[in-house]
């Protein structure tokens, strides 16, 4: 990798700096090294905003690293000047302000002190926690829900096509066939829309409130990722919105857990339910991940914010989605009113309103999963 | 390959080169475009833009091609896109004649029918194809447009296709390209591109320009706008954008797309500067949503005046 057009110590220097990106969490690997590398080649490195691009576009690959990039940078060559003699004054270059949905909670001061001083419980418990343990008879029940999980779903047509009885005429296929007979077209082939298992979108509250349940919710979670894991998408929502797909699609559910555990920031923290679902509605819901999709949330509707907010925000999930599912393990309680303001808010723009308390409760969410509305009547439909 | 790109383009030797070149195209490019631009040109990379929609990668591309004075080759993606309709597809209804005129004529030899059957003539060549075939002399641009609406197995296709630019067609034989077209990616984020595609590409983000590019660029498509109008206009979109702004939480924030049609759509009613009456006339232009065009226009005097404060 090393280059032959680089002084050596530039070389170092560079190779430091892929390291510090590495250590901060930058999947730059030696290919993308070798990228930037062969980007220096044609650019002037003594020229600080040349090296601060080429390292942009060639060492990360997406828009979550651009944080950790600018922030390395700075940090590095502050400590490893330039050495052009031109411009020893500290580097700066003007950086764009990135992912402006994500950045717009953590940026605004005086939003996070308004939302401070509405909700004191607000506060972010930034910590980890081991969920690595398993009883036997739990993993027994994971299997048997996987079992349900991984062959039903409900299918949507798609634009794709595939070989079947009726439909549009396959030429290509006519055409192979009638190369046995001589040219002669003897039976015309078909092709038709073939269907597609939904997607499936789970957002797991994990606030304080909820940690009974969201070691289950999450076991759920894995049993659908791995079931069909092109087209599930798992969120946690508490405090901060976590994208946990990648770590779901871990084949151990024991691995998966505790991928998951280490991934999330704000285990047992608050709620700001609202908060959340407009950060997902507006970075993946609306561009297209909520379309048409089964949308799971499981949460018991604690909301300490403003309840408007959820309240649009949910009718803007319903407006998107195909079916919205509401998880509340608390509904299992005999005498259960929805109370929460947040839940009270929501339930208009509920298709399905299930228990989720115990691992029957949730094997019975699979069949409202997979199978539609079967239990729609023993639930009780909150929308007619 | 790079010692053809070099000859081809030994007029572009820095970033500023080809953003001179961009800028008369009438894109105007910042640093951060310049250089990923030139990295794609020089390295004979693809290129991954991701950024709000209306943010200017499809232009970025078109800007591109022009700049190179190459052909512009678009490939739309959408769920369920195929081989057949990236690649090359055979033309059947041709094919079926070509077969009857063989069957009057009393040709019985079926290896001959078929190589017959898979000529040139009959191939219909779609925007991958075209793309490998354009690049004669000048550098083309191939825009694989919103990848991320294409099924994951068309990823896996694509990938091939960005290593080596051939495509092989088991009637023909393999179709290489002599000089390899630039090309440029986008994406929506609608679902995470996989890895192993990205690993291939330059990634640039493209953000929303700050306040003197914006200017600049309505400028540059709409000369005929007074620079007041230009201004005012400007510094209510960027206000709209500012992620700091707690009253400007819109659905979808405007792009450069929407200032542009704004301005559009003032002086198209005779404006020279705008006031809050001819704003919510053409706010349509503005905001695309019902949610977004009440909370705008409900502090619509807000957004003026305070523009008025700054100034």
């Amino acid at each position: 990798m090393a280059s032959t057009l680089q002084p050596r110590e530039v070389t170092e220097t560079m190779l430091g700096f892929v390291r510090t990106l590495r250590a901060a969490g930058v999947a730059a690997d030696t290919g993308r090294a070798q990228a930037f590398f062969a980007a220096l080649d044609t650019l002037d490195v003594t020229d600080p905003a040349r090296v601060y691009w080429a390292g942009r576009v060639t060492l990360c690959s997406a828009a979550a690293d651009l944080e950790h990039y600018d922030a390395c940078f700075a940090h590095y060559f502050s400590a490893h000047p330039f050495r052009s003699g031109r411009s020893p004054a500290p580097f700066a270059v003007s950086r764009p302000a990135v992912w402006p949905a994500a950045g717009r909670r953590d940026s605004g001061g005086d939003v996070a002190a308004e939302e401070h001083a509405a909700a004191a419980s607000d506060v972010e418990v930034l910590r980890s926690r081991d969920i690595a343990t398993l009883t036997v008879e739990e993993r027994a029940e994971v299997a048997r829900l996987l079992a349900a999980l991984a062959t039903h779903r409900p299918r949507r047509r798609t634009r794709r096509t595939a070989p079947a009885r009726h439909g549009r005429l396959d030429r290509a296929r006519t055409i192979r066939a009638s190369l046995a007979h001589g040219g002669e077209p003897l039976r015309l082939l078909r092709r038709d829309r073939a269907t597609r298992p939904r997607r499936v979108v789970l957002l797991v509250d994990i606030s304080g409130s909820m940690s009974p349940y969201a070691d289950a919710l999450l076991r759920l979670a894995h049993a659908l990722a791995r079931g069909h894991p092109g087209s599930t998408e798992v969120f946690s929502v508490g405090t901060r919105l976590t994208r946990l797909s990648r770590e779901m699609r871990l084949r151990d559910p024991d691995a998966a857990l505790r991928a998951a555990g280490s991934a999330i920031p704000d285990w047992s923290g608050g709620t700001r339910l609202g908060t959340e679902l407009k950060e997902f509605l507006d970075s993946h819901g609306q561009r297209g991940m909520a379309r048409g999709a089964l949308v799971l949330i499981a949460s018991d509707g604690w909301e300490r914010g403003d309840v408007s907010l959820l309240g649009a925000q949910m009718a803007r999930l319903g407006r998107l989605a195909y079916r919205v599912v509401w998880v509340n393990p608390h509904k299992a309680q005999p005498g259960y009113q929805p109370l929460a303001a947040g839940m009270r808010a929501a339930l208009p723009h509920i298709d399905d309103f299930v228990s989720g308390h115990s691992l029957d409760a949730l094997e019975r969410l699979a069949t409202v999963v997979t199978g539609g509305r079967a239990d729609r009547a023993r639930e009780g439909a909150p929308r007619a | 390959m790079s010692t053809t790109t070099r000859a081809a383009h030994a007029d572009i030797t820095t970033p500023e080169d080809l953003a001179a070149l961009l800028d008369q195209r009438d894109y105007l490019a910042d640093d951060g475009v310049a250089t990923a631009c030139f990295l794609a040109l020089r390295m004979g990379r693809p290129l991954f833009l991701e950024g709000d929609a209306g943010v200017g990668k499809t232009e970025l591309a078109k800007a591109l091609a022009g700049a190179l004075g190459g052909p512009f080759i678009r490939l739309q993606c959408y769920e369920g896109i195929d081989a057949a309709q990236a690649l090359y597809d055979w033309d059947y209804p041709r094919q079926l004649l070509h077969l009857r005129a063989a069957q009057v004529a009393g040709a019985a030899d079926t290896a001959q029918l078929e190589s017959g059957l898979y000529d040139r003539r009959f191939l219909l060549a779609r925007p991958l194809l075209r793309a490998l075939e354009a690049g004669d002399g000048a550098r083309g641009v191939l825009l694989i447009d919103e990848i991320d609406r294409a099924d994951d197995e068309f990823e896996a296709f694509l990938l091939e296709f960005l290593s080596d630019f051939t495509i092989s067609i088991p009637e023909l034989g393999t179709v290489r390209a002599t000089t390899p077209p630039v090309v440029v990616l986008t994406s929506n984020r609608t679902r995470e591109v996989h890895d192993a595609l990205k690993r291939r590409c330059l990634y640039h983000w493209m953000a929303h320009p700050e306040f003197d590019r914006e200017a600049a660029i309505i400028r540059r498509r709409l000369p005929e706008a007074t620079s007041r109008l230009v201004e005012e206009v400007t510094a209510a979109v960027q206000q709209l954008r500012d992620p700091v702004d707690p009253g400007a939480d819109l659905l979808k924030p405007p792009g450069i797309a929407e200032s542009i049609d704004w301005t559009a759509a003032l002086m198209a009613l005779g404006a020279r500067e705008l006031s809050p009456e001819n704003a919510a006339r053409t706010l349509g232009a503005l905001v695309k949503h019902r949610e977004d065009h009440e909370s705008v226009s409900r502090r619509l005097s807000a957004l003026l005046n305070g523009h008025e404060a700054t100034r």
